[in-house]
C-alpha cells in the first residue's frame, strides 16, 4: 500500500515572521521547519503501514530546495521517500496554483491513499486538500480525528460543529487529519542516522507536466493588493472596582453590542 | 453585483452565519442571490428572503441529503454554468471551506480565505484578512470570476430587512467520485456548549482563579453568555482543568468575538493565543498585570465578587 | 534576615545516577563527542580530516567513525556567546583549506572602547591590555555553530539533534553514552509516544558539552578529576537588536549598575558588539558568586539599555533575539587536575577553558577539540589500547604545551582578586598584567558560588518597569528565544523543595528563564519553591546557586539563531 503525505515547509519560529513589503506575502527567505501539524500525518501514514505490515510512504512537498533538510525529519521518524518539487516558477502560488502543482506530484506517485495535515501553523494555507481532491477526482474525508483501514476503504470520524461524522471512502482516496488524531513519535536514533540515506528526489514543473505559467503568480487567481496596519485596537478603559465592576462590564458589553 | 451566498442549514435551521453574509451582500447593493443544497430544505429557501436575498436557487434531492462536500462542488459548477455570478460566498465551517476549496480548483477560480471582512472599493471586490497573528491586515483580491470568498466564522451580524425571495429549482449533475464517501454515522447537536475554537464567547481563568474549585464561577458566567471555558497553561499545568481548553502559545489559539479573561496576568505567551479576540475584558485584581496593556476592557478587582455579580447580571438581562 | 548559604541546601543529585554499565547498544560508533558545539564541532573536523589520509583507521572505525550528539534542535540551537573571537585557533584547524574570509563572521575589530558608567555618565578608560581586541573578528556564535556544523558533516561527521547525553557508559573505562529518554510525562510516567533512551557504543567519548556540561560534571565526580579549587561562573543575558545607526566599534563597560562595593560581590560588565551593518548584540554579565538575594541579571541588563549611551546605540531599534548562558569563570586554578580519564576526553567550556579578563573561550574551545583529535587519532592507532592507562595523557600533555595553557596561567589570579571589589580588584589585576601573572605569586583560592551568604538590599527597587520596547519583561525574553520545551515533560532542575524563603527569592530573582516563583508557605518558616521547567533556558545558574541543572529531553530548550 502505498501513502503519500502532503507536508509543507513553513518559516520557523513564530517570534521572528515577517511579511516581505515587496511581495506581500510572508517572507520565506529565513530558517524553515517541516510544519509541525504535517507530523501527525506522517505519523499516521506510519502507523497505517505498520499495521498493514508493508508498504511505502512518500513525503510530497513544495517548496525550496532546502525543504529536504526540513522533510529528512519525516525520513528519521519512518517515511521512505521524499519527492520534493523545488521550483523558481512556483513560488508565490495561491490554492489554485498549489494545488495543481501538488496533484501533479501525486498523480506521478499513484498512491493509494493521500494524507494531509490539519493545516499549516503559517497561517497562509489551509483546504488545501479539498483542492487536491478535487484534481485528483477522488473521495475526500477531512478534520479526522480518528483513522481506520478495512478492506479497501477508509474509515475516518471527522470532528464538525456538531459533534463527530463516520464517512466511509473507497480507496484510493484523500484525508486530512487533526492534530487530534495521535502523538507522533519522536525519530529513534537508527531513524536519525538513517535519514540520509533515504531516497530524495527534487524534481521541477516541467518533471511533472506543469507549464510554468499554471504554477507561481502566473497561476494563481488572488493576489494581496496592500498590508495595512491592524484596526486600532483603541485604548483599554480601564477602572478599580468600587463595588459597581459588574454593572460596568455589562455596560460596556452592551455598548459594544457583545451580548 | 452579483452575489451568490452558500446557505448552510443544520438540523431544519439556516446558520446564522449564512445569514449574516446575505445582510452583508445586500449592504454592498447589487443583486443578492443564495443557494440551497440539500434534502426536504425547500420551507427554509423563505428564511432567506427576509435576510435579503432576491432568489434563493434549491436543489432539493436525496443525493444532497448529508453534509458532504463533494457533491455540493458538483452542485455549485452546475448552478455556476448556467448562471454568471460575480461572487459566490460562504461562511467558514468545517464543510463550506473543503466546498469552496474544491470549487475553486474545479473552476480555477481564486478563493480568499480567512476574511474579516468584504469592500467594493472603486467598483472591485474587496476581502480584508488578517495575517501574521493579527499584526498585519491584508487587503486581497481576484483575478478571475466567479470570486470565491471564505468568510471568518462569526463576522457578519444578520439584519433582517423582510421581503422575499423567489425560489428556483435546479438539478445538479454529479460526478462518480463526488458520491463516493458516504456518511455512515452523522454528528448531532452538542449538548455541553461550543468547543473553545468554535466559541463566540469564551470566558477563560488563570492562576488568579486561586483553585480548581473556583473554576464553578468561570462555568456559571461561560453558560449565562452562551460561550464556552479556557484555561491559560498555568492552570492546565497545575491539574485543575484539561488541557483541551488551554490557549496560548503551547495550546489553541482563538479569535471569539468576546473573550473575557478572569485572573490572567496575560503573559506574551497567553497573549498570542487570543490576541485577535473581538472584544478583551480583563479582572485581575494586580494592577500592573501585562493583560491590561491590551484589554479593551480592564477591571482591577476581585474576581469572586465581580463574577458572580455579572452572571447574575448577565442572565437578567438575556431574560428581559 | 539569618544568614545563609545556598550550599547549605544542596539539591537531590547523586552523580552515580548517571554513570551506568553499558547494556546492549543500540548504535556503535568510533568516535563520539557530546556536544556540536566549536569543541565538539573542531574535533569532528579534525578528526575527519585525519581520517581522510587513514583509510584503513576510518573503516575500522565502523560505520560511523565521528557521532556528534546535541541536545538543542539543531547545532546553534543552545549556543550562545558575545562573541568575539580569536581566529588563531580556527587558522590551525582549517589550515591548508579555509581561510579567514570563508567563515561566517559579522565583521573585523576595528575600534573599541572600554566605558566605566555611573547611572547618567560615560567615562572612556584605557583599554586594559587583557581585553584589546585588534585582529579578532565578531560573530554569532549560534550562527558559526551551524556553519562549523555544515563542515564537520562534510568532513564526514554524523550529528545527532535533539539527542542528549544522559549518563555515561562505564565499564572500567568509559565505553559511550546512554541517550536521553523522550516522551515522558510530569510524573515520569510513560505516554503514548516514549521513546527510551539508547546505548550508543563508542571507542572514545569526547565531552564537549559547553558550561555546567551534565556528563562532564558526573565524570570530574566519578574519576576524581577536579583540581584544587572549584568551578564558579558567571552569567551572561544578552540581546540582538535590529538597529537604524550601524555601530563601528566593540564597546565594554564596567561600573553601572553593577555595585563596587566588596560586600556585594558583583563582579562583571557589559558588551556591546556590531553584528554587520544592521544589528548590535548587548549583554550583561555577573559573576555568580554575587550574594544579594534581589539581583536579577535579566534586570541589571534592563536597566543598563536605560542609560543614554545605550539608549542612544538602541533608539529606533527592534529587539529580535534574546539568550542566556554561564560562563566558567574560575579560570587556570580552577581546571581540574585532569582532562582525560579512561576512553574518555574533556574539552571546551565544560573543561573551564576560558580566558575571564579577555572575555574570550571559543578558541579554547576549538583548540581543546582539535588536540583532543589527533590525541583521540592517536590513541585508535592500531598497537594502542584507548583504554590503557595514560593512552589519552598525550591530550593533557598537548594543552598545557599550547597558548590555551600559558594565556590561562598568566592571568590566573585576576578573577578571584575581584572578590576584593572592582576598585582593589582592578589595581590587582593591573599588577597582574604587568608583571605577566608572576605577580602576585601562588594561587588564589576559589570559595564556590553558592557558598557566598545572601545579603539583602533594595536592589528590585531600581528595575525598570518595562515598556515592551525598550526594557522587556521575562516571560517575553524567554517567547524570544523560541523555547520549545514540552508543558508536560518532567521537571529536569534539581532543587530542594522546601527551602526558606530568600533562597527562592534568590533563585527567582537568579533565573533569567522566571523558571522559580516563590510558593506557598510550608512550615516552620520554610516556603515551597514552585517551579516551570519548561521556562528553561538551560543557562545552567541554577547549578551555581544551589541546585543542579540536567538536560531535559533532547529539542527541549531555546532554538537560538542570532545569539
Amino acid at each position: 500500500m502505498k501513502i503519500a503525505v502532503c507536508a509543507k515547509y513553513v518559516p520557523e519560529s513564530t517570534a521572528a515572521r515577517r511579511i516581505d513589503p515587496e511581495t506581500k506575502r510572508l517572507d520565506r527567505s529565513g530558517e524553515g521547519a517541516l510544519n509541525p501539524f504535517d507530523v501527525n500525518a506522517v505519523e499516521e501514514a506510519l502507523r497505517l503501514k505498520e499495521a498493514g505490515g508493508d508498504g511505502e510512504v512518500v513525503i510530497v512537498s513544495l517548496g525550496p530546495e532546502r525543504a529536504l533538510e526540513a522533510m529528512r525529519r519525516a525520513l528519521a521518524m519512518g517515511a521512505d521517500r521524499i519527492v520534493l518539487v523545488a521550483d523558481e516558477a512556483a513560488a508565490g502560488s495561491d490554492l489554485v496554483a498549489t494545488s495543481r502543482v501538488l496533484a501533479a506530484a501525486l498523480e506521478r506517485e499513484s498512491p493509494d491513499l493521500v494524507l494531509f495535515g490539519q493545516q499549516a501553523n503559517d497561517a497562509d494555507g489551509a483546504v488545501l486538500w479539498a483542492a487536491v481532491a478535487e484534481r485528483l477526482q477522488r473521495p475526500l474525508i477531512s478534520q479526522v480525528a480518528e483513522l481506520s483501514l478495512e478492506d479497501a476503504k477508509v474509515r475516518g470520524k471527522r470532528q464538525t460543529e456538531y459533534g463527530y461524522d463516520v464517512i466511509d471512502a473507497p480507496l484510493p482516496a484523500v484525508v486530512a487529519v487533526s492534530d487530534a488524531i495521535n502523538e507522533p513519535r519522536y525519530p529513534s536514533l537508527k531513524g536519525i542516522m538513517g535519514a540520509k540515506k533515504k531516497p530524495q528526489e527534487t524534481v521541477s514543473l516541467a518533471d511533472l507536466g506543469v507549464g510554468a505559467e499554471e504554477a507561481g503568480e502566473a497561476g494563481s487567481r488572488t493576489t494581496v493588493e496592500a498590508l495595512n496596519d491592524p484596526p486600532p485596537r483603541g485604548d483599554t478603559v480601564k477602572l478599580e472596582d468600587d463595588g459597581s465592576a459588574a454593572e460596568k462590564i455589562l455596560e460596556f458589553l452592551q455598548e459594544r453590542k457583545a451580548l | 453585483m452579483r452575489f451568490l451566498v452558500f446557505l448552510e442549514h443544520h438540523e431544519g435551521r439556516l446558520q446564522k452565519d449564512s445569514l449574516g453574509l446575505l445582510s452583508k451582500a445586500a449592504s454592498l447593493g447589487g443583486e443578492v442571490e443564495a443557494v440551497l443544497l440539500g434534502s426536504e430544505v425547500n420551507e427554509l429557501a423563505a428564511e432567506a428572503g427576509k435576510y435579503g436575498a432576491t432568489k434563493v436557487w434549491v436543489d432539493d434531492d436525496v443525493l444532497l441529503d448529508k453534509p458532504l462536500s463533494q457533491p455540493r462542488v458538483d452542485a455549485l459548477e452546475t448552478l455556476l454554468g448556467d448562471q454568471e455570478f460575480d461572487a459566490v460566498l460562504f461562511a467558514a465551517s468545517v464543510l463550506s471551506a473543503d466546498i469552496a476549496a474544491a470549487l475553486a480548483a474545479r473552476l480555477d477560480a481564486g478563493l480568499n480565505y480567512d476574511l474579516t471582512d468584504l469592500a467594493v472599493e472603486d467598483g472591485k471586490l474587496v476581502g480584508k484578512r488578517p495575517a501574521l497573528g493579527d499584526s498585519v491586515y491584508a487587503d486581497v483580491g481576484w483575478t478571475s470570476e466567479p470570486r470565491l470568498a471564505l468568510i471568518r466564522s462569526g463576522t457578519f451580524e444578520p439584519k433582517e430587512a423582510g421581503g422575499s425571495a423567489e425560489v428556483a429549482p435546479f438539478e445538479s449533475r454529479f460526478q462518480d467520485f463526488s458520491l463516493a464517501a458516504t456518511m455512515v454515522e452523522q454528528a448531532h447537536e452538542e449538548s455541553q456548549g461550543p468547543s473553545i475554537e468554535d466559541a463566540d464567547v469564551i470566558v477563560a481563568a488563570g492562576r488568579g482563579l486561586g483553585g480548581p474549585d473556583n473554576f464553578g464561577l468561570v462555568e456559571e458566567l461561560a453558560k449565562a453568555l452562551g460561550g464556552a471555558v479556557a484555561a491559560t497553561r498555568a492552570v492546565v499545568d497545575a491539574g485543575w482543568y484539561p488541557y483541551s481548553t488551554q490557549v496560548g502559545q503551547t495550546g489553541k489559539t482563538v479569535s471569539p468575538k468576546l473573550y473575557v479573561a478572569v485572573g490572567i496576568s496575560g503573559a506574551i505567551q497567553h497573549k498570542v493565543g487570543m490576541q485577535s479576540s473581538g472584544l478583551i475584558v480583563a479582572i485581575n485584581k494586580d494592577p500592573n498585570a501585562p493583560i491590561f496593556e491590551y484589554a479593551d476592557l480592564g477591571v482591577v478587582g476581585d474576581l469572586n465578587e465581580i463574577v458572580p455579580k455579572l452572571t447574575e447580571l448577565v442572565r437578567a438581562r438575556k431574560a428581559a | 534576615m539569618t544568614p545563609l548559604r545556598p550550599s547549605e541546601f544542596p539539591p537531590p543529585f547523586d552523580p552515580n545516577e548517571f554513570i551506568v554499565a553499558p547494556g546492549e547498544p543500540e548504535i556503535e560508533v568510533g568516535v563520539l563527542i557530546v556536544g556540536a558545539g566549536p569543541a565538539g564541532l573542531a574535533c569532528a573536523i579534525r578528526l575527519g580530516q585525519l581520517l581522510e589520509d587513514a583509510p584503513e583507521l576510518a573503516e575500522r572505525l565502523g560505520d560511523v567513525p565521528v557521532a556528534v550528539l546535541e541536545k538543542g534542535k539543531q547545532p546553534g540551537s543552545h549556543l550562545l556567546s558575545g562573541a568575539v573571537v580569536n581566529p588563531v585557533s580556527l587558522r590551525s584547524l582549517f589550515r591548508g583549506r579555509l581561510g579567514t574570509s570563508d567563515m561566517p563572521f559579522a565583521g573585523r575589530v576595528e575600534h573599541e572602547s572600554v566605558y566605566y558608567l555611573t547611572p547618567k555618565r560615560a567615562m572612556r578608560i584605557p583599554t586594559p591590555p587583557t581585553m584589546r581586541n585588534s585582529g579578532n573578528y565578531v560573530t554569532s556564535l549560534s550562527q558559526f555553530g551551524r556553519w562549523l556544523a555544515e563542515q564537520a558533516e562534510e568532513a564526514g561527521a554524523t550529528i545527532l539533534p535533539e539527542t542528549t547525553g544522559h549518563a555515561l557508559l562505564v565499564d572500567g573505562r568509559v565505553q559511550g553514552v546512554r541517550t536521553g529518554d523522550r516522551g515522558r510525562g510530569r510524573a515520569g510516567e510513560e505516554l503514548g509516544n516514549f521513546e527510551p533512551g539508547s546505548d550508543i557504543e563508542a571507542r572514545l567519548t569526547v565531552l564537549a558539552e559547553g558550561t555546567q556540561g551534565h556528563l562532564t560534571g558526573v565524570a570530574l565526580d566519578h574519576f576524581g578529576l577536579q583540581g584544587d579549587n572549584p568551578q564558579i561562573w558567571a552569567l551572561g543575558v544578552k540581546e540582538v537588536w535590529k538597529v537604524a545607526k550601524p555601530l563601528d566599534r566593540v564597546i565594554h563597560t564596567m561600573g553601572w549598575p553593577l555595585r563596587a562595593g566588596a560586600k556585594y560581590r558583583e563582579f562583571g560588565g557589559s558588551f556591546v558588539y556590531p553584528i554587520g551593518e544592521d544589528m548590535v548584540t548587548v549583554g550583561m554579565v555577573v559573576g555568580l558568586d554575587y550574594r544579594d538575594a534581589e539581583l536579577s541579571v535579566h534586570d541589571v541588563l534592563q536597566e543598563l539599555k536605560t542609560h543614554p549611551l545605550l539608549r542612544k546605540l538602541l533608539d529606533g531599534g527592534e529587539r529580535v533575539a534574546w539568550g542566556a548562558k554561564t560562563i566558567p569563570e574560575g579560570g587556570f586554578v580552577s581546571l581540574p587536575r585532569q582532562l582525560h580519564a579512561p576512553g574518555l576526553l574533556i574539552c571546551g567550556d565544560g573543561a573551564g577553558l576560558v580566558n575571564v579578563p579577555a572575555l574570550k573561550g571559543i578558541h579554547y574551545a576549538v583548540e581543546s577539540g582539535r588536540l583532543a583529535a589527533e590525541a583521540a587519532f592517536a590513541a585508535l592507532q592500531p598497537g594502542e589500547a584507548v583504554g590503557r592507562r595514560g593512552a589519552l595523557a598525550g591530550y593533557d600533555e598537548s594543552l598545557q604545551q599550547s597558548f590555551v595553557w600559558s594565556d590561562m596561567k598568566q592571568v590566573r589570579n585576576m578573577r578571584q582578586a575581584f572578590g576584593r571589589g572592582f576598585w582593589l580588584g582592578g589595581a590587582m589585576a593591573g599588577a597582574m598584567t604587568a608583571s605577566r601573572g608572576h605577580f602576585p605569586p601562588g594561587d588564589a583560592a576559589t570559595e564556590p558560588d553558592a557558598d557566598q551568604e545572601l545579603i539583602r538590599t533594595d536592589r528590585a527597587k531600581s528595575y525598570p518597569a518595562t515598556d515592551g520596547t525598550l526594557t522587556f519583561d521575562k516571560l517575553s525574553s524567554v517567547f524570544l528565544s523560541g523555547n520549545a520545551t514540552r508543558d508536560d515533560a518532567p521537571n529536569h532542575i534539581r532543587v530542594r523543595d522546601r527551602v526558606p524563603p530568600e533562597l527562592a527569592e534568590l533563585w527567582t530573582r537568579m533565573c533569567p528563564a522566571a523558571v522559580y516563583e516563590v510558593g506557598e508557605e510550608a512550615g516552620d518558616g520554610d516556603v515551597h519553591v514552585e517551579i516551570t521547567p519548561s521556562n528553561c533556558v538551560q543557562c545552567g545558574a541554577i547549578t551555581a546557586k544551589g541546585g543542579r541543572l540536567t538536560p531535559p529531553e533532547g529539542g527541549a530548550g531555546p532554538d537560538y539563531k542570532l545569539t
